[in-house]
C-alpha cells in the first residue's frame, strides 16, 4: 500500500478497503524501520497524527463529504509552523519551541483532513542545497545513502522518495523544493510567488519565498498543490485570485501544438552529460507528442546566480533580526549584569550555525552604506533584466523547460567547505524564484555514469500553474510507457525495507 | 581579486550582532573573496536606465476593517518567552547600570 500514489491511496480511503489509521501505521512503521538510515525526519508525531487519522475515518463513516486527501498522510518541512508541535527551521536557535499558532498552510491541510506525521529537516532557515546545513545533522539520499538529498527541502524530498510519506510540503527561496526532488527522483512544484500563504511560514527571503508541494506523481502533486493554495488576508503578498485548475490539468496532460521554450543559457557547458542527455530525451519526447520546440535566449540569467546571492542574504540579514533572544528560542549568557546587546550577540553565535552567519554577513555588507548601490541595488536590477528576458521568452513559448540541476546528487561533505561550488548548484532554478513565477520538477529518467536521478524542470508565467502540470503530465506518461515502471522503483531497497 | 579583512568582518559581525571566535572571523575572511568575485559580476552589465526590482508584485497596502479579532492570549503569547515576569517578557539590561 505504501508504494501506491496517493490518488490510488485516496480512492482505497473511500472504497473503504483501508482506514486513515491503518494508512498512517503502515506509513509510521515504514519510519520507524528505515529513516534511521535517511534521517528525513527531525520529529515524528505519532499520537497527533493517529489522532488526526481516526478524526477522519470517524467523519467518514458518518457520512460526510471529505476533501479529496483526506486521511492521507504527509511530511511537513520544519519551516512552516505548527501548534504545539516543535518547529525549528532546522536551527538550534530554535530548538524546542512550540509555536502557539498554526500556519495558515497547516491550517488548511487539517482542514482538508491531511494527516501530518511530523517535520522535517531542513538546511538551517532554508540556506543550503543539500540539507547538510540542517543544526540536526544532514538527511541521506535514498538513492546512496552516502549522498546528500539536496535541499535545503531535503528531508521532505528524502520522505517521499523513501516511501516514509505520500506526499510532502516544502518551501522554494532558489530551487529548495525543485532541486531535491530532481536528486530524489520526485515530482515538486514552487507554486506562484503569492500562490500559496506565507502566514506561518518562517522567513528566510521574504520577496522569493515559496511553499509547494511534492509528490511520486504528477497528479499527487497537484491535489496537494490545490490544498494549500489560496488567498489569505494574514498575507499581504497573498494573490487574491483562484487557485489555477492544477489538477484537471494534471488529469488532461496534453502538450499537442503546446510551444516549448528551450533556454539557451541553462544547458550544455556545466552540466554533466549524463542530465544533459535526459533532459534532451524528455525533449524529444515530448516532439514526438505534438510539441513544438523552440529555444529562447535569457542572456541576463547569466547574472542570476550573483543577483540571488545578494538580494537573498540581504532580506536574511533583516529577516533572521528577529532572533533576539527576547521572546522565544534559545537565550545564552543572560547572567548579572549582562547587557541585551551582549546576551543577543552570544546567542546569535551559539544558535546560528556557519552558512547563516556566512549570509547574514554577506547581507549585511551588500546592504551597508557605500555598499548598497554597487551590490544590492545592481541586483536589483538585474531582477528587473531577468523578468524582461521571461516575458520575451513567454511571448514565444507556452512553457520554458531546463534541467532542474546541473548535476546528479553529490557526496555527503563533497562541497560543505566550497561555498561557491555549492551555489553553483541553484543555477537553473533562481531565476524563476527572482521572477516570482511556477516552476516544476519532474523525474526524466538516470543518469548513465551513475544511475542517479535527473531533473527535468518545467517554468511557466505566473498564475499559469496549470501549464506546468498539464506538460509535465504528458511527459510523465510517456516517460513511464518508455520505462514500464516509475523510476522509484530502480531506487536500491533501504535495509528494514 | 575582491576582499574582505578580519577586521572588515569583525565590524560586520558587530552590526550583525554575532559574537564570533577569532577563528570564525578568519574563516569567513578568508571566503569572502571568492564570493565577492562572484557576486559582483551584477557589476558586469550596463544597468543604466534600468529600474530597479525589490518584489515580483506591485506591492500596495492592504488594510483590513477595525475590527476586534480573537488573538494570542498572554498566557499563549509568552509561552515560548526565555523568561517572563509578572505576565511580561523578562529581558537583560537595556540601559546602562546609570538607569
Amino acid at each position: 500500500m505504501i508504494h501506491k500514489s496517493a490518488a490510488e491511496m485516496a480512492k482505497a480511503l473511500t472504497n473503504g478497503e483501508t482506514s486513515s489509521v491503518e494508512l498512517t501505521q503502515l506509513h509510521l512503521d515504514r519510519i520507524a524501520a528505515v529513516d534511521g538510515d535517511v534521517k528525513a525526519f527531525l520529529h515524528v508525531d505519532t499520537q497527533g497524527a493517529l489522532d488526526q487519522a481516526r478524526s477522519v475515518d470517524e467523519r467518514r463513516k458518518s457520512g460526510e463529504k471529505l476533501s479529496p486527501l483526506a486521511g492521507i498522510p504527509l511530511a511537513l518541512k520544519d519551516v512552516l509552523a505548527q501548534k504545539d508541535v516543535p518547529t525549528t527551521a532546522g536551527s538550534k536557535i530554535l530548538q524546542g519551541w512550540l509555536p502557539p499558532y498554526d500556519s495558515t498552510v497547516v491550517s488548511k491541510l487539517k482542514d482538508a483532513g491531511i494527516v501530518i506525521m511530523g517535520k522535517t529537516n531542513m538546511d538551517e532557515f532554508a540556506m543550503g542545497s543539500s540539507t547538510e546545513n540542517s543544526g540536526y545533522g544532514p538527511t541521506f539520499n535514498p538513492w546512496d545513502l552516502t549522498r546528500t538529498p539536496g535541499g535545503s527541502s531535503g528531508g521532505s524530498a528524502a520522505a517521499v522518495s523513501s516511501f516514509e510519506a505520500p506526499l510532502a510540503i516544502g518551501s522554494d527561496t532558489g530551487g529548495s523544493i525543485r532541486q531535491p526532488a530532481a536528486l530524489t527522483g520526485i515530482v515538486g512544484v514552487r507554486p506562484t510567488y503569492g500562490a500559496v500563504s506565507r502566514f506561518g511560514l518562517i522567513a528566510y527571503s521574504s520577496s522569493l519565498d515559496q511553499a509547494g508541494p511534492f509528490g511520486r506523481t504528477v497528479l499527487d502533486t497537484a491535489l496537494l498543490h490545490e490544498a494549500m493554495a489560496g488567498h489569505d488576508p494574514k498575507d499581504a503578498t497573498s494573490i487574491n485570485a483562484p487557485v489555477p485548475a492544477v489538477v484537471h490539468a494534471a488529469k488532461s496532460g496534453d502538450v499537442k501544438r503546446m510551444k516549448i521554450g528551450v533556454i539557451k543559457q541553462l544547458q550544455g557547458e556545466g552540466y554533466q552529460k549524463g542530465v544533459q542527455a535526459r533532459f534532451d530525451e524528455s525533449l524529444q519526447v515530448l516532439a514526438s507528442l505534438g510539441a513544438e520546440i523552440v529555444e529562447v535566449d535569457c542572456p541576463s540569467f547569466e547574472y542570476a546566480l550573483a543577483a540571488y546571492y545578494l538580494i537573498a542574504p540581504s532580506e536574511c540579514s533583516s529577516n533572521l533580526a528577529r532572533f533576539d533572544a527576547m521572546r522565544y528560542g534559545l537565550r545564552v549568557g543572560d547572567k548579572d549584569g549582562a547587557s541585551a546587546e551582549a546576551v543577543m550577540s552570544a546567542t546569535r553565535d551559539a544558535g546560528f550555525g556557519r552558512e547563516v552567519k556566512r549570509r547574514i554577513i554577506l547581507g549585511t555588507y551588500a546592504l551597508s552604506s557605500g555598499y548598497y548601490d554597487a551590490y544590492y541595488g545592481s541586483a536589483q536590477k538585474i531582477r528587473t533584466l531577468i523578468i524582461e528576458d521571461y516575458a520575451k521568452a513567454f511571448a514565444k513559448a507556452d512553457v520554458l523547460v531546463s534541467p532542474t540541476a546541473p548535476t546528479t546528487a553529490y557526496k555527503i561533505g563533497e562541497k560543505v567547505d566550497d561555498p561557491m561550488a555549492m551555489y553553483l548548484g541553484d543555477v537553473a532554478t533562481i531565476p524563476v524564484n527572482l521572477a516570482g513565477i511556477c516552476g516544476m520538477s519532474l523525474p526524466a529518467g538516470l543518469a548513465d555514469e551513475d544511475n542517479l536521478p535527473v531533473g527535468f524542470q518545467i517554468m511557466a508565467p505566473a498564475m499559469q500553474d496549470q501549464r506546468l502540470y498539464q506538460a509535465g503530465a504528458a511527459l510523465e506518461a510517456a516517460l513511464l510507457t518508455k520505462w514500464g515502471a516509475p523510476i522509484l522503483s530502480q531506487a536500491p531497497a533501504l535495509k528494514g525495507a | 581579486m575582491s576582499s574582505l579583512s578580519r577586521d572588515d568582518v569583525a565590524k560586520l559581525a558587530g552590526l550583525a550582532r554575532i559574537e564570533m571566535t577569532e577563528a570564525e572571523l578568519l574563516e569567513l575572511s578568508s571566503q569572502f573573496g571568492l564570493i565577492l568575485d562572484a557576486v559582483a559580476r551584477v557589476q558586469e552589465m550596463d544597468l543604466s536606465g534600468v529600474k530597479a526590482t525589490s518584489h515580483p508584485q506591485p506591492l500596495e497596502n492592504i488594510a483590513r476593517a477595525d475590527e476586534v479579532l480573537p488573538s494570542l492570549s498572554p498566557e499563549a503569547a509568552l509561552s515560548a518567552a526565555p523568561a517572563q515576569e509578572d505576565s511580561r517578557f523578562r529581558v537583560p539590561q537595556i540601559l546602562g547600570e546609570a538607569e
